[in-house]
């Protein structure tokens, strides 16, 4: 009899499910690929077989225009893989379509989460706790000094400005996939209806997440307004374009950031950025924390972030852990 | 505090000067006595509590988190009272935090000892924004690029007076104070300063250009290139007033006692030297002098190495008599009448130019570069000593600039309106024949003297030309020329090519011109004259 979890493999280029011949999030083309969600660092093109909630194969559909050889899992759906292997696709809360990968062999249950949070977010399911003797976590945002505040609290900041400054506009950098819809999603919630302009990188992945079902209100294209019509107005684009020429045809924009690294304010000074909006869509220090009390596993690994300090926690208390080197995870401008 | 907290916050991540002005405003006009006054002592970085240090807070913070974690945490945010404000434990209770004024008194009256005990019991009554404007209040180290003077504009905002007034006011008084708040916002009688060691307003000139002035209205003087002072005695006291206002009697100690009377006197303060030629001997050019400022603590060696003295040219009070409503020429017999009484090692006097007319002081201003002095002044001879800079009464007439051609290195971009442009560049000049294999060398950076369709198109050509980017930064591929203007080169360890230049800004952009034609160091350096 083999030695305890010796069938999941992390290499650097992805987990190695060796039984299954299979990978999740691989960096580089396999035959068999677990995706957990649409983010670029975990979904790239060019696999034979991508396995992938709905939500996540249209994202790479639309991203890298991947056809061929989708299948699709629902959330709560389990698939049988080869050499015994069963996946099922469980909601991490991370973005429209994320999912946490449970691998079931031989009596052993390891959960790969992908990225994940564990606060309320109106465009995905809630992230579900399911035991398991191995949790495989993220740490983007592994320090104790992480803690996101309550997003109306950050819409209430860039609702106040709005309202202070009727002549501009605010322009808000978020990442093009989920945290623009999140943010567009939640500033509807808080009440703010008028049309939101957005940066044209942005536009499809709207579209799509409204074909999910999310509703974002009345949207505008920049490039089809006029200067005028944004004064007062929030407009939304990646962060890349923030300080970019792009944003000359806006009315003297304030520049804001929706990015859990605002929560250090030398980040956001170093981005130019006047209004910091804490908002993430990864769990904070807390939520880590927690959801490992909460998942109780016999070991913890930790595929990307800040794993030192992660590390050192569970050592304070007394769990297992170790970090995996993986290569080419990670987003600055979460 | 959280009103206090907000404003810094604020501050932080605002970069125009004229908003940090008006949220300076909004919170001075808002904020009740005495909370506006302690917290514009400590945006001005004008409080000190010596019982709280930054080791206080990493220890407070070590028995709280686990020190593995904290320094890492540390390590990340790379500030220590910001990340103790992230990570201090919410409290299990939250009691009402504190107003400014309260939490002054707090701070005050903590010792090395009771701020173990009492520094804590403040953090729990604060949010993590509260937190870090506490810490950062505590130890006096605001570091949010709010000078005096911004603060003194922002409060003349506020409550509608002049800027004038506030510097003649504020100074002498001591934080919160309440008297220049009743008097700027509740109109009460300004307070009495005529006989404290305060600051009083300069009088500035207007930039002469394309003016001619009637030599017999007007009188002459070098402009000389030290640090414009304000030399005053008063009750006894001494102090030392740089041109913002700022007291800088601590970096010169040499001159606090050598005053004999009480008086108010303007001058231009400088170190002895070979140039710069005055009645009493030399001045050493400005970056001599650049040794002296900004020091805190000056060594026995420094004060014999540069020895500073002030070139006097005005006198504004004397012995208790007020000139400052007499005109410019009776000033300047008081002042001649006076420099007897005044120690020659400390004291000279800027001498007058004689000239017959307008031509001849042209001539004389043509060889003023010789001199290493900075061009004319002229000063109307019935003028009374008005603050500020009023049109007709006082002209500075600057030598022309030194120009050089320079190739374009580095471009960086901007902040506030020009935050999408590439505004600010690095020059460089040859270190050899270009065409023998010579490189460019960084001579200087320049951010200024374009117009916006040029910034719109030189930006265009940084973007289309970028050979490597470090961060916000831009390498091009060195193929457009600059002739830059600038008013003096010297000598500079601090730089690879050895030179360094004052007021360095772009004259022209040389778009004909190929950049191997562009100057060589050797030029640069032919052109200093220290």
């Amino acid at each position: 009899m083999p030695p305890p979890l010796s069938w999941i493999r992390p290499e650097p280029w992805g987990i190695h499910v060796v039984p299954a011949d299979a990978w999740i999030d691989p960096s580089r083309p396999v035959d068999r690929a677990l995706v957990t969600h649409g983010h670029a660092d975990h979904a790239r093109g060019g696999h034979g077989q991508t396995v992938a909630t709905p939500e996540t194969l249209a994202i790479m559909e639309l991203r890298y225009f991947t056809r061929e050889g989708a299948t699709p899992v629902a959330y709560g759906e389990t698939i049988e893989l080869k050499g015994g292997v069963s996946a099922t696709y469980i909601p991490a809360g991370h973005v429209l379509g994320s999912a946490q990968i449970l691998l079931e062999h031989a009596g052993e249950r390891v959960v790969v989460t992908g990225d994940y949070k564990r606060r309320p977010d109106p465009t995905c399911p809630p992230f579900e706790v399911t035991p398991c003797d191995v949790f495989i976590t993220e740490a983007t945002f592994g320090l104790p000094l992480f803690c996101h505040p309550p997003i109306a609290q950050e819409m209430a900041k860039l609702l106040d400005r709005l309202a202070a400054h009727p002549d501009r506009c605010v322009l808000v950098g978020a990442y093009a996939l989920g945290k623009a819809q999140r943010v567009i999603a939640e500033l509807r919630a808080a009440g703010h209806h008028e049309p939101i302009y957005l940066h044209g990188a942005l536009v499809n992945l709207c579209r799509l997440y409204e074909e999910f079902g999310v509703n974002l209100g009345e949207l505008r294209l920049v490039s089809e307004a006029t200067k005028d019509e944004m004064r007062g107005r929030v407009v939304m684009c990646p962060p890349g374009a923030l300080n970019d020429r792009w944003s000359r045809r806006l009315p003297d924009p304030i520049t804001a950031m929706a990015s859990g690294w605002m929560r250090v304010r030398q980040r956001a000074r170093q981005k130019n950025v006047e209004l910091p909006l804490i908002i993430s869509d990864h769990a904070d220090w807390g939520e880590l924390t927690r959801t490992i009390e909460e998942v109780s596993p016999q070991e913890t690994w930790i595929t990307h972030g800040r794993e030192e300090a992660l590390l050192r926690w569970h050592q304070l208390h007394q769990r297992r852990a170790r970090a995996l080197a993986l290569v080419g995870y990670e987003d600055e401008d979460d | 505090m959280e009103e206090l907290a907000a404003l810094i916050d604020a501050l932080v991540y605002t970069r125009s000067r004229n908003e940090k002005l008006r949220l300076i405003a909004e919170y001075l006009r808002a904020t009740p006595d005495p909370d506006r006054g302690w917290a514009l002592a400590a945006l001005t970085d004008g409080l000190d509590f010596p019982a709280v240090k930054s080791s206080t807070i990493r220890n407070l913070l070590m028995e709280r988190v686990d020190p593995v974690l904290w320094t890492l945490s540390r390590d990340f945010v790379g500030d220590t009272a910001e990340t103790a404000s992230l990570l201090w434990p919410a409290p299990e209770t939250h009691p009402a935090p504190p107003s400014v004024s309260e939490t002054v008194e707090l701070l005050a009256g903590m010792t090395r000892k009771s701020v173990l005990t009492e520094l804590p019991l403040l953090m729990d009554r604060l949010d993590p924004s509260g937190r870090y404007a506490l810490l950062k209040l505590a130890t006096g180290a605001m570091r949010i690029g709010i000078s005096s003077r911004l603060a003194k504009v922002a409060f003349a905002q506020a409550f509608e007076v002049t800027v004038e007034e506030v510097e003649e006011h504020w100074h002498g008084l001591t934080p919160p104070y309440e008297p220049l708040f009743n008097w700027a916002a509740h109109g009460h009688a300004a307070p009495d300063t005529a006989n404290m060691p305060t600051f009083r307003p300069f009088m500035l000139a207007h930039p002469l250009e394309e003016t001619v002035v009637d030599l017999a209205d007007y009188a002459a003087e070098w402009k000389w290139d030290g640090i414009r002072v304000q030399l005053v005695r008063m009750g006894g006291e001494t102090r030392l007033y740089s041109r913002g206002g700022d007291d800088i009697s601590g970096t010169f100690p040499e001159l606090l006692d050598i005053l004999p009377m009480d008086a108010v006197l303007d001058g231009e303060l400088l170190v002895r030297g070979s140039h710069q030629g005055g009645e009493q001997g030399g001045a050493a050019s400005f970056n001599a002098l650049q040794q002296r400022l900004g020091r805190k603590v000056v060594s026995k060696k420094m004060l014999a190495e540069y020895p500073a003295f002030v070139r006097l040219y005005d006198v504004l009070i004397l012995e208790g008599t007020d000139l400052r409503e007499r005109p410019w020429s009776e000033r300047r017999k008081v002042l001649e009448a006076l420099m007897p009484r005044l120690p020659a090692s400390h004291f000279d006097l800027s001498q007058v130019i004689e000239a017959i007319d307008f031509d001849q002081l042209t001539q004389i201003r043509a060889g003023a570069r010789d001199e290493a002095i900075e061009g004319l002044m002229l000063k109307r001879r019935d003028s009374p000593y008005i603050a500020g800079r009023k049109t007709g009464l006082w002209y500075k007439w600057k030598r022309d600039p030194l120009l050089i051609d320079a190739v374009l290195m580095y471009a960086q971009r901007g902040s506030g309106k020009r935050s999408s442009f590439y505004s600010d560049y690095t020059f460089g000049c040859w270190d050899g024949d270009p065409d023998a294999g010579a490189e460019l060398l960084p001579v200087g950076k320049a951010y200024s003297g374009f117009t916006d369709e040029e910034l719109k198109r030189i930006d265009r050509h940084v973007r289309t030309h970028t050979i490597n980017r470090f961060g916000p930064v831009r390498e091009t591929d060195r193929s457009l020329v600059f002739e830059l203007a600038f008013d003096s080169v010297h000598e500079s360890k601090r730089h690879k090519s050895g030179v360094a230049m004052r007021f360095p800004r772009v004259h022209r952009v040389r778009w004909d011109k190929p950049p191997h034609e562009a100057d060589r160091l050797d030029a640069l350096k032919a052109l200093i004259k220290d």
